[in-house]
C-alpha cells in the first residue's frame, strides 16, 4: 500500500501529473468571486465560507477522473488487481494520494484566500479545521466515483454528476462550521458531524470501491 | 501444480470457451494456440481470477499466481528502475541483481520509461515477472513487439530460471518460443452459439 501511495505521489509531481492544478483552480475561482461580486466587503465576508467550500469541492473534482483512468489504460489496474495488494488497500492508497496532492494543499492555502474574501478573523481556525476534517471525505467519495466510471470514455462529466450530490453533506456541515465560527457561535456540532462523515466514508467506501473495480475489470 | 477442470469462460456475458480441462505439473509450460478471437485472453483472465468462470474450477497454490496482459502496466513518467522497484515492493520481493542483464535492461536503468521503444517497454514489462517471484504465470502474448534476440532472452529466462525452479506458465502466443512445452489448441473448445449466458448482464 505504501509502495502504491509513494508511486502515485511521485507520478503526481512528475511532468503531466497534475499536481497543483487543483490548487491553481481553487485560487482562480476564489479570486474571481470578488471581481464578480464587486467591492462589497460586508457581502463578501458573509458569503466567504460558502465560496471557499464550494471552490474546494470543484478543485477536488478536477483531478478525480485521473485516479483510476490512467492505471486502467496502461493495464496496471489489472496487474494490481491480481497482485497481493487487496483492491481495498489500493483504493485507500489512491484516495490518500489524491488527498495529499489536492485536499491538503487546498486546506493550507484556504486561510490566505479567506483573507481575499475578508473572512471574519474568528473564522480562520475553523476554516482550517473544517477543511482538514472534511477534505479527506471528498477524496474518498471521489475515488469511489472514479471507480464507477473507470472503463468509460468521457467519464469525467458523468463522474462530476455522480460525485457532486454525494459531496452535499460535507459541504453543508463544512460551510456551516465556518459560518458559525465567523458569527461567534459554537461550531463544535458541525465539526463533529463533518468528522463523522469522513470517518464513515473511510470505513465503507474502500470496500465499495474495490467491489466496483472488480466488476469494471471483468 | 495448476489444475483446470471443466472451465467455461465468458466474454460480455456470452460463453466463448467451454469445458476446458488441463493439468500443468511443476516445471512445465503450456502453450495456448488458436485463431484471433477464440478466447485466449478471456481464458487467461479467468485463470488469473480477474473474471469469474461460468462453470468449472481453477486450482493453483494461493498467492502464487501472476498475470501479464497485453498492456505492460508501465508508468511512462517513472524511470525503468522505479517501475520495477514498485512491483517488487507491491509483491514484497527484493529486485534481483541479475534481472537487468537477464532482460537486457542494464543500459536503460535510469531512462524514463516514456522514452523507451515498444520492444524495450515490453522487456521491462516482462522483467516485472522476474521480480515478483510468483510460481504460476499467465502470459498473454508476451513476445509482441519483441525482436528475435529479445524473444530468445525471454524464452531463456522462462526455461532456465522460471520453469527450472519449479514454476509453471500458461502462455498464449502465435509464434514459436523455442521452448519445449505441450500445446493446447483451443478451437475444439469453442462454445456452441446457443449456449446459455451469464445472469449478470446488468453489470457489464
Amino acid at each position: 500500500m505504501i509502495a502504491l501511495l509513494l508511486r502515485d505521489l511521485r507520478l503526481a509531481v512528475r511532468a503531466g501529473g497534475g499536481f497543483g492544478l487543483g490548487l491553481a483552480f481553487f485560487l482562480i475561482v476564489v479570486v474571481l468571486v470578488p471581481l464578480g461580486v464587486g467591492p462589497q466587503t460586508e457581502l463578501l465576508s458573509r458569503i466567504a465560507p460558502g465560496i471557499l467550500w464550494v471552490a474546494s469541492l470543484l478543485a477536488a473534482l478536477l483531478s478525480l477522473d485521473r485516479i483510476f483512468a490512467l492505471d486502467f489504460e496502461d493495464g496496471s489496474l489489472g496487474l494490481l488487481a491480481t497482485s497481493p495488494l487487496p483492491l481495498e488497500g489500493a483504493a485507500l492508497a489512491k484516495a490518500l494520494a489524491h488527498w495529499i496532492t489536492t485536499g491538503l494543499p487546498l486546506t493550507l492555502a484556504a486561510p490566505a484566500l479567506g483573507f481575499l474574501l475578508s473572512l471574519a478573523p474568528e473564522a480562520y481556525k475553523y476554516l482550517l479545521l473544517s477543511l482538514l476534517l472534511g477534505s479527506p471525505a471528498l477524496s474518498m467519495i471521489g475515488t469511489f466515483g472514479a471507480a464507477l466510471t473507470v472503463g468509460l470514455r468521457r467519464g469525467g462529466l458523468l463522474l462530476s454528476l455522480l460525485v457532486l450530490p454525494l459531496y452535499v453533506p460535507t459541504l453543508i456541515f463544512g460551510a456551516e462550521a465556518v459560518r458559525r465560527g465567523a458569527d461567534g457561535l459554537d461550531p463544535t456540532g458541525a465539526l463533529i458531524l463533518l468528522g463523522v462523515i469522513t470517518a464513515g466514508c473511510f470505513a465503507v467506501l474502500p470496500f465499495a470501491t474495490a467491489a466496483t473495480l472488480r466488476i469494471n475489470l471483468r | 501444480m495448476l489444475r483446470v477442470s471443466n472451465v467455461t469462460c465468458a466474454r460480455g456475458g456470452i460463453p466463448v470457451l467451454s469445458d476446458i480441462s488441463f493439468d500443468v505439473p511443476a516445471g512445465q509450460a503450456l502453450i495456448l494456440r488458436g485463431p484471433n478471437g477464440i478466447g485466449k485472453t478471456t481464458l487467461l483472465r479467468t485463470l488469473a481470477g480477474l473474471q469469474p468462470a461460468l462453470a468449472g474450477e481453477v486450482d493453483h497454490p494461493t498467492d502464487e499466481a501472476a498475470y501479464a496482459s497485453h498492456a505492460d502496466g508501465i508508468k511512462t513518467a517513472l524511470s525503468v528502475t522505479e517501475n520495477l522497484t514498485f512491483w517488487a515492493d507491491v509483491y514484497g520481493q527484493p529486485v534481483p541483481d541479475d534481472i537487468w542483464d537477464t532482460f537486457d535492461l542494464a543500459d536503460l536503468r535510469e531512462r524514463i520509461a516514456g522514452t523507451l521503444s515498444a520492444g524495450q517497454k515490453r522487456r521491462l514489462g516482462l522483467a516485472r515477472l522476474g521480480v515478483i517471484g510468483r510460481k504460476v504465470l499467465f502470459l498473454d502474448e508476451p513476445t509482441v513487439s519483441l525482436d528475435g534476440f529479445s524473444v530468445r532472452l525471454f524464452a531463456d529466462w522462462l526455461q532456465n530460471k522460471h520453469l527450472a525452479s519449479g514454476g509453471v506458465a500458461v502462455i498464449a502466443t502465435h509464434i514459436d518460443l523455442g521452448i519445449t512445452a505441450p500445446e493446447l489448441d483451443l478451437t475444439p473448445f469453442k462454445s456452441a452459439p446457443e449456449a446459455g449466458g451469464a445472469t449478470d448482464e446488468a453489470f457489464l
